[in-house]
């Protein structure tokens, strides 16, 4: 695998659209053909070597080429965009989109992340060891097709509206969230190691939340069911499972109707 | 002032009955003149390619409330899909299935086409409709103000009073600037209001108690009462379910013993709009089949009809129409997002986005019943291309129906992405047909045929000396069509060259001046009618949340206005 290493050196006055920073657009291309991509603030077209300094040529193909992104990169967009495959390394934190419509690769964030991350993913990895912004692994503005495999990874808090129209996947925050958690979600799973606010399945038809720590306010449209023990991917403990959301259409298997599932740990 | 000469293209006007012969086209001061007559004339050379009228659109939807409403809650209709970057134009392209205005234009003028008819004006919102019209570009606009659900109609027709009706209906065209009469699933978007609707036409409209088939019935005795330029134009009642070709027939019946009484050229009574729409057999999602055959044998037979496809494109677009009912019923299917609206005492309407996806059984079955209304026709100029845009497809796509209409190769290549090929063969004719249309017919359907429907046969659709200079070049030589049905496609998207009101618009595919666009509209003067004003003030008195005085389209929304006349007390 070839490395390109990226370091900020000119911050923009605005933000940086840079969706080419992305192991499909590195691939085949040397350094100073890298530099020479371009990159957007608003509707001004600018060149990556204007704002980054790059070394380092990319691989054949985005599977053999990784990309270390070093510096200040909270104005910078898109990083990891639509990537199918190979690395990503942020050293910093990132602006909004990091890894949005990911289909393969990984994408790991030594930093935070604003809003977006993981939007529509379908597969793939991102581990973010720091905070998430709002909107983790959702779906765009008025899409119904939200993140759909793949799995994200945070290791401190994340914001609102993780998961909104989830259908796939896994979301795993180590921290706490704020309010409305897979809000439309349709399938996958999002764990939740702290605690979380209110709002959390609202109108969700199917898929499974998992809350190790408190919850405020609990969805009226969330029914108690019954105490059940889980052991999963290294998560034990007795949990209360509530099943819903009630107000919306659910499908049946074997006359039986699924609902979504939520987890709230009672005993470790 | 200018003169233009196209020269040695291959020229299809049926209107003139001309089929693609080697001729020239003079234009002089917006107008087709003998080019004999031309001085100085600046030349564009046509050789080896098609010449046709700017093409005109009977049915789209294009500007007005719920088509914004369609902008509005679609954000991720624009997503990786828009802006065009045209090299010529400097405006912003948004959108796919529901383009911004510009786009809107633009679009249509790269395929050539000059004149669009808005499909459906909620009278009350007149004024969004033509400040709409206003700001998209060079394609000349009418918009037909919807009356199938009006409570006037309701209560004039259930009275059996059509010369009040017609009053009325004259005074609401010159409110709204409207073209003709629209008919939207007839008392089933009243019964709407009531949380029902009206299932076929025998089916009574709550309260008004009258029944779908005595509406149309009435609307259509009106029309010709008034002798409009249009017929009524009928969505029938019961669309998109298994079965409704029953509904369909029934309604078609409606039209029989009427004979259309105008001025304008126009042969039929009635317009049916979108047929793929309300042309299936079967009592299930099930056993979903075409009945294609059974309505254009009765169509066939009747030329006082005409109709446009509605043809399904297998794209993902935005489902947007006057029947309420209808979206509702959609979003219960495909669990997507769902906006509603009741328009006061008029109408009402709905919005859900839906992907005709070619992995879906029923999806492609609804592609070969379009395709089947128009290849079992056998009258084109009474079959006209539409996509009922955008509910089954963006009118971009135009030029793909085109392309599946004149070749059976295109349609086998489309039919191998099918997931359920045999299961679509088996519930329609679609495989058995051979039939390819020619440039000719194609010319029928998208120009001189809807022209003469919607009775504006004398300015648009055809290249007659004194119409107006709308006229589209296509880089397609019919002597030596391409092998590839793609190209056919190309052709069709992108046309050499568009000349609107003598203005070369469109070179190369991309437009590059944009003439003045109009609003046209018909003015039908009737006698005064007491009854009728008395009736209109007690409305707007009870039940309107308007006034009558703000209720009438004020000058300014009206953008350079073409009036068709009327008189009916001569």
């Amino acid at each position: 695998m070839d490395t390109v290493k990226l370091t900020i050196k000119n911050q923009p006055d605005l933000y940086l659209e840079a969706d080419t920073i992305c192991p499909d657009t590195f691939a085949g291309k040397k350094a100073e053909e890298i530099a020479g991509l371009h990159v957007y603030i608003g509707r001004e077209q600018h060149r990556l070597g204007d704002f980054f300094e790059v070394s380092g040529n990319a691989g054949a193909t985005p599977e053999e080429t990784k990309i270390v992104v070093n510096g200040d990169l909270s104005r910078v967009k898109y990083i990891g965009m639509k990537m199918t495959g190979g690395e990503v390394v942020v050293n910093g934190n990132a602006d909004m989109y990091v890894g949005a419509w990911m289909q393969g690769g990984k994408i790991t964030v030594n930093g935070n992340v604003d809003a977006f991350a993981g939007t529509g993913m379908k597969g793939g990895e991102i581990v973010i060891n720091g905070n998430a912004g709002n909107y983790l692994g959702a779906a765009y503005r008025g899409d119904w097709r939200g993140m759909q495999g793949g799995k994200i990874t945070v290791t401190g808090n994340a914001g609102s509206d993780i998961g909104t129209f989830m259908n796939g996947g896994e979301i795993v925050i180590g921290g706490d969230v704020d309010v409305h958690v897979a809000t439309h979600a349709e399938g996958g799973k999002i764990i939740i190691k702290g605690n979380a606010k209110s709002r959390l399945g609202g109108q969700m038809v199917e898929g499974e939340i998992y809350v190790l720590g408190d919850i405020d306010v609990m969805m009226p449209g969330f029914a108690y069911r019954e105490d059940v023990d889980v052991d999963m991917d290294g998560i034990k403990g007795r949990f209360a499972l509530y099943e819903g959301d009630l107000g919306e259409r659910h499908r049946k298997r074997k006359g039986q109707t699924i609902y979504a599932k939520l987890y709230q740990r009672i005993e470790a | 002032m200018s003169e233009l000469l196209i020269r040695n293209g291959f020229v299809f006007d049926p209107l003139q009955g001309i089929k693609g012969d080697r001729m020239d086209i003079g234009v002089k001061d917006g107008k087709i003149v003998e080019p004999g007559t031309l001085k100085n004339a600046k030349t564009i050379d046509a050789a080896g390619m098609t010449v046709m009228a700017g093409g005109v659109d009977i049915h789209s939807h294009v500007v007005g409330p719920k088509v914004n409403v369609g902008r509005l809650f679609r954000p991720e209709d624009k997503l990786f899909k828009s802006p065009y970057k045209s090299p010529t134009c400097s405006r912003m392209e948004m959108g796919s299935s529901v383009p911004s205005t510009f786009k809107t234009g633009y679009d249509y003028a790269r395929m050539g086409y000059v004149f669009v008819n808005e499909a459906a004006m909620p009278p009350l919102h007149s004024p969004h409709v033509h400040e709409e019209i206003r700001d998209t570009p060079i394609i000349d606009n009418a918009a037909m103000p919807v009356f199938g659900n009006n409570w006037f109609t309701l209560e004039y027709l259930k009275n059996n009073e059509i010369e009040n009706n017609a009053a009325y209906t004259a005074w609401l065209l010159r409110a709204t600037r409207g073209f003709g009469i629209k008919v939207v699933n007839p008392g089933g978007s009243e019964a709407w209001g009531w949380g029902l609707n009206c299932v076929n036409i025998h089916d009574p409209v709550p309260y008004f108690d009258i029944t779908p088939a005595e509406i149309v019935k009435g609307l259509i005795e009106t029309n010709e009462f008034l002798g409009l330029p249009h017929s009524v134009h009928l969505h029938c009642n019961n669309l998109g379910n298994p079965g409704n070709y029953v509904d369909t027939i029934e309604s078609l019946k409606l039209a029989e013993g009427y004979a259309p009484k105008n001025d304008f050229g126009r042969e039929q009574v009635l317009h049916l709009t979108h047929l793929q729409f309300h042309s299936y057999g079967g009592d299930s999602w099930g056993n979903f089949e075409s009945r294609a055959k059974d309505v254009m044998d009765y169509v066939n037979a009747h030329d006082n009809l005409t109709f446009d496809m509605g043809q399904v494109t297998l794209d993902e677009t935005t489902t947007m129409t006057a029947d309420g009912p209808f979206e509702h019923h959609l979003c219960s299917l495909n669990h997507l997002k769902w906006a509603n609206v009741d328009v006061e005492l008029e109408t009402a309407a709905g919005v859900v986005p839906y992907i005709y996806s070619p992995k879906v059984k029923v999806c492609t079955i609804q592609w070969a019943v379009g395709l089947e209304l128009a290849l079992f026709s056998k009258d084109m100029m009474r079959t006209f291309i539409t996509t009922d845009h955008p509910n089954a497809g963006p009118f971009t796509r135009y030029p793909q129906v085109i392309t599946w209409l004149m070749s059976r190769a295109a349609r086998d290549e489309t039919m191998k992405t099918f997931k359920w090929l045999d299961k679509t063969i088996d519930a329609t004719s679609i495989d058995s047909i051979d039939r390819e249309l020619d440039l000719y017919e194609i010319a029928q359907m998208t120009r001189a045929g809807p022209a003469k429907a919607l009775g504006i046969s004398n300015t648009y659709g055809g290249l007659a000396p004194g119409m107006d200079a709308d006229i589209a070049v296509y880089a397609l030589n019919p002597e030596n069509m391409p092998s590839d049905p793609t190209d056919i496609e190309k052709a069709f998207s992108r046309c050499a060259w568009l000349v609107k009101d003598g203005i070369v618009t469109v070179r190369d595919g991309e437009v590059i001046a944009e003439p003045a666009k109009r609003t046209v509209w018909v003015d039908v003067k009737v006698p005064e009618n007491a009854q009728v004003q008395r009736d209109i003030y007690e409305h707007f008195l009870r039940h309107y949340s308007v006034k009558l005085d703000n209720y009438s389209l004020f000058d300014e929304h009206l953008h350079n206005p073409r009036v068709i006349e009327v008189d009916t007390t001569q």
